[in-house]
């Protein structure tokens, strides 16, 4: 019996390892354009540090700046840990992301309880927008969607 | 008529002793908020009524330092100074918190020397032209006052003007106060000021807490709008002043204190001020 429920429990929780977050960006009619800086990241919902899930930037840039200087005009993430962040980041920092759906893993080690995930995003020459929506672990179905910049985040089990 | 003489004397009395109200000293950085270790940061100084424009005097680099993130003296490079507006650049090349700013001291006052009015210190206006003959009953420095003068009414002035800019993670190293004169620490990280966050600022004298201090906020753009959009605030017991930002933006903070406890022999009294801009984000 109490080896069932362990393995219940096991079962129940596997599932949040494969949820993920698919983040759009939307393709937009200007004279200018540029792939927008991105960042996701979940924050407790009672308070606490926040924890970096993804960061597309210049990653690639050549030259004496490796890609980092624009990286403050993510400014809500910038200032809740982007800055601390030693880049690049294993897994969570990638280059800028093509108008379409991306995916984000939710991490597997992210414990059971109830968060906010943020999306935020920052154009050269365009604007910014920060998403936010409650995520809870293990992860249950749930969408918002952007105006400007970004399109729909939705969350899949 | 002695009246009148009295009067005026007050009131050239009242000019000499704050020659800082005439016009609002301000330097204004490009950003406060920098990314990686190859930023720069380029300074605006200047003096004028109207933040942040300048449209009066430009203000002299020659007093202004850095401080990198270890408290260590930086350079000011590519300085410069146009009819209204000087400018600097430094090179953000360590992580952290910067400061940069200026620490201006002096004496102001007047003395007795056989029942004769001296003046000692500055005065208002340009400076003396070379050959130009000395200012009559009149003395630049606090040492040149003679030893049988009496009626000392000497003002000991001390002022800071202070901007604060950080690449990638905050630090406080640049906070420590000297607990000399008037001096400001950060509550609230100046890398972490948002329009709808309160933030609170520590006003010391000599390292104690300003108590009952005035601190004056105004924000930039006053061509924008009608009123200047000053906003008062108080410190507590603890020296503390909190300000909610009305928007984000740059905006100037000015407090001065003034008490009977000069820190230079032979003065009598002084005058100290703190300035500082700030740079406050949008949520």
């Amino acid at each position: 019996m109490k080896k069932t429920s362990l393995l219940i429990a096991g079962l129940a929780a596997a599932p949040a390892s494969a949820s993920t977050i698919s983040i759009t960006i939307p393709r937009l009619d200007v004279a200018e354009y540029h792939r927008p800086y991105v960042a996701a990241w979940v924050e407790p919902a009672a308070g606490g540090d926040a924890r970096t899930l993804a960061v597309w930037y210049d990653i690639k840039k050549g030259g004496a700046e490796p890609g980092t200087k624009w990286l403050h005009d993510l400014r809500s993430w910038w200032r809740k840990g982007g800055r601390s962040l030693k880049l690049p980041a294993d897994g969570v920092s990638g280059a800028t992301r093509a108008p379409g759906t991306h995916k984000v893993a939710v991490p597997s080690d992210l414990k059971p309880g109830q968060y906010t995930l943020y999306v935020e995003a920052a154009r050269e020459t365009g604007g910014r927008e920060i998403i936010s929506m409650p995520l809870t672990i293990p992860a249950k179905a749930a969408a918002a969607s952007g105006k400007t910049e970004l399109g729909a985040i939705t969350i899949t089990r | 008529m002695r009246i009148k003489s009295l009067l005026l004397a007050a009131v050239a009395l009242a000019t000499a002793a704050s020659p800082a109200m005439a016009h609002r000293q301000w330097l204004l950085p490009s950003a406060t908020i920098f990314s990686g270790t190859d930023a720069w940061v380029t300074v605006d100084g200047a003096a004028s009524n109207d933040l942040f424009f300048p449209d009066h005097q430009p203000m002299r680099l020659d007093g202004v330092k850095a401080w990198a993130p270890d408290g260590t003296e930086a350079k000011i490079e590519n300085g410069a100074t146009g009819r209204h507006r000087s400018m600097f650049d430094v090179k953000l090349d360590r992580p952290g918190t910067w400061k940069i700013g200026t620490a201006q001291n002096g004496v102001s006052g007047t003395f007795k020397v056989d029942g004769v009015e001296w003046r000692v210190g500055g005065r208002r206006g340009p400076p003396p032209q070379p050959g130009a003959p000395a200012q009559p009953n009149s003395v630049a420095t606090l040492a040149e006052v003679p030893a049988n003068a009496t009626d000392l009414n000497i003002t000991q002035s001390a002022s800071r003007n202070e901007i604060y800019v950080t690449t990638d993670a905050p630090t406080e190293t640049v906070f420590q106060p000297t607990n000399e004169g008037l001096e400001m620490v950060p509550l609230t990280h100046p890398s972490e000021l948002v329009a709808d966050e309160p933030a609170r600022f520590r006003f010391l004298v000599d390292g104690k807490p300003a108590a009952n201090l005035k601190v004056d906020v105004l924000p930039g753009g006053k061509r924008y709008r009608d009123d200047d959009g000053l906003i008062e605030v108080v410190t507590g017991a603890d020296g503390v002043a909190q300000i909610n930002w009305p928007q984000a933006g740059m905006f100037w903070l000015n407090t001065s204190y003034s008490d009977d406890k000069p820190t230079i022999a032979r003065a009598t009294a002084r005058r100290l001020s703190f300035t500082s801009t700030l740079e406050v984000m949008a949520p």
